[in-house]
């Protein structure tokens, strides 16, 4: 960022005089404004697309009233929610109830700024990338406590404590069926993953073909990953049927509708994460996108990147619109008996295949047999 | 280097922002009338009995305990995952004996029957050397 502005200062002469640092300031400023437009409307399109892709699987239409064909149903409902009175109940804990939102959705939003979105295109490229995610996005169980705690209302404490119990077992195979991808690169920051899934393999760079214990792990992160963002085989926190809606029972208004739009940028989080570790990121198949002009290749890979981010969340309300709801016991079963011994074994196959091949994949290696 | 963690700062201060702005739009528009029934705890439309800040079962506790020593083992593999290409077969080994001692610790967890939701009386060890 600070290059880009020391750039920026010698290509304006307008800008010769003002301080380096109110110059790149500026830019962040900018940058996550922009990148905020895009969390917003991808969260209000998501919620459209979302009961779009529910009628259709439920054989009805959805929502079709606001618009042609209902397109703009998710305008409608942020002007309802904006509109609706804002109702804190006598008995709840204030402060906290009124914290909550904050938590989860800067913790949703705070980690947009290490998704790849293209070569040059990220908002920062931390050295940390995916530990940093893993933290931001444990926020997001902070103010599900919170909400659940503090609205004094039995069936939201119970969603409280069931949603934190379920994140927080879900994180460690989220957190483990990560690691094969960061083994491959040697690094942390998500843009020397995506680089080292380039390359001229084609989609046989990717990560998900680089051995069996990869594909593998790919299927053990999508499963946790669905687990943790509440979606339906594993919705138990919100669990319409027993308890009304878990830990988000007495919020209204607005207040109400930054938990969902923060569940729709998790979404994003998940599909992004998933895209770039196992997926290839922004990589065009048999192709540098880095031989491009500047712009074209930006253009270029936001493009492939988005359209994998978008299918995998497709792919995401799929599975939710398809599978009944397990039960407590089956989902603590299913992450302590399951995913945490199967990650576990997984991650030991990526490392001893690393280590016995030198670091090269299947694709890799039929590729040097014929020169 | 720490120019990159000012962009998480400004993330972080713009969502809270966009929070407020979005409430504050909300304490604009809309109408605000409470009444003592409406600022009541919902209980599906009976009078609220006792206050909900109750006893809540052990195995949340149980849970989150289990959860904080493997969390930690997640964050010490990281590392060991960046530099593993390079130190090669030592590291390995290094962390296949760390994820055995930690999968052993599973195995007693599952053994002792902590992992298990439903529990009742006579699953807990002590009942079970009673017999």
């Amino acid at each position: 960022m600070e290059a880009l502005a020391i750039s920026l200062v010698n290509a304006v002469p307008l800008l010769a005089g003002v301080p380096l640092w109110t110059v790149t300031l500026l830019l962040m400023v900018a940058v996550a404004a922009v990148i905020l437009v895009f969390a917003l409307t991808f969260e209000g399109v998501g919620s459209l697309v979302l009961r779009k892709v529910a009628g259709d699987i439920q054989a009805r239409i959805g929502p079709n009233r606001v618009g042609p064909n209902g397109m703009l149903q998710f305008l409608a409902d942020g002007v309802k929610l904006v509109l609706k009175e804002d109702i804190i109940p006598a008995n709840a804990d204030r402060l906290l109830f009124k914290l909550a939102p904050y938590f989860v959705f800067v913790g949703s939003f705070a980690a947009f700024v290490v998704v790849p979105f293209g070569v040059g295109l990220i908002a920062a490229d931390l050295n940390i990338g995916i530990y940093y995610v893993m933290a931001v996005t444990s926020l997001v169980v902070i103010g599900v406590l919170l909400a659940g705690w503090a609205s004094n209302n039995k069936w939201a404490l119970l969603g409280g404590m069931r949603a934190a119990a379920q994140i927080v077992s879900y994180e460690i195979p989220v957190g483990m069926a990560l690691i094969p991808a960061v083994l491959i690169a040697g690094s942390l920051s998500l843009q020397d993953i995506v680089r080292s899934q380039g390359g001229l393999l084609g989609i046989f760079g990717w990560n998900l073909f680089h051995n069996p214990f990869t594909f593998f792990s790919f299927f053990l992160y999508f499963t946790a990953a669905q687990a943790e963002t509440n979606q339906t085989p594993f919705d138990l926190p919100e669990a319409e049927s027993e308890l009304v809606s878990g830990y988000n029972v007495e919020y209204s208004g607005i207040r109400f509708g930054l938990f969902f739009l923060a569940e729709f940028g998790d979404m994003f989080i998940v599909a992004a994460l998933a895209t770039a570790c196992f997926l290839g990121g922004w990589n065009v198949p048999f192709f540098h996108v880095g031989t491009l002009p500047w712009i074209w290749g930006n253009l270029l890979s936001l493009g492939v990147f988005l359209t994998k981010a978008f299918a995998m969340v497709l792919i995401m309300m799929w599975v939710r619109w398809t599978l009944p709801r397990l039960r407590v016991d089956q989902l603590m079963r299913m992450s302590w008996k399951y995913l945490v011994p199967l990650t576990f074994v997984n991650l030991l196959g990526v490392s001893l295949w690393l280590l016995v091949f030198r670091g090269k994949g299947i694709p890799g290696m039929i590729a040097s047999l014929f020169g | 280097m720490l120019v990159e963690y000012a962009t998480v700062l400004v993330f972080i201060v713009l969502g809270a922002v966009t929070v407020a702005l979005m409430l504050g739009l909300q304490r604009w528009f809309a109408p605000s009338a409470p009444s003592a029934v409406k600022l009541s705890t919902y209980e599906c439309g009976e009078v609220p009995y006792g206050s909900s800040w109750v006893q809540f079962n052990i195995r949340f506790y149980v849970v989150a305990l289990i959860f904080i020593i493997f969390d930690v083992e997640v964050a010490l593999l990281y590392p060991w995952a960046v530099v593993f290409q390079r130190l090669g077969f030592l590291a390995f080994i290094e962390a296949f004996i760390f994820i055995v001692i930690l999968l052993a610790g599973l195995a007693y967890l599952w053994k002792e029957g902590d992992l298990e939701w439903v529990r009742t009386l006579q699953d807990t060890p002590a009942k079970k050397g009673a017999k």
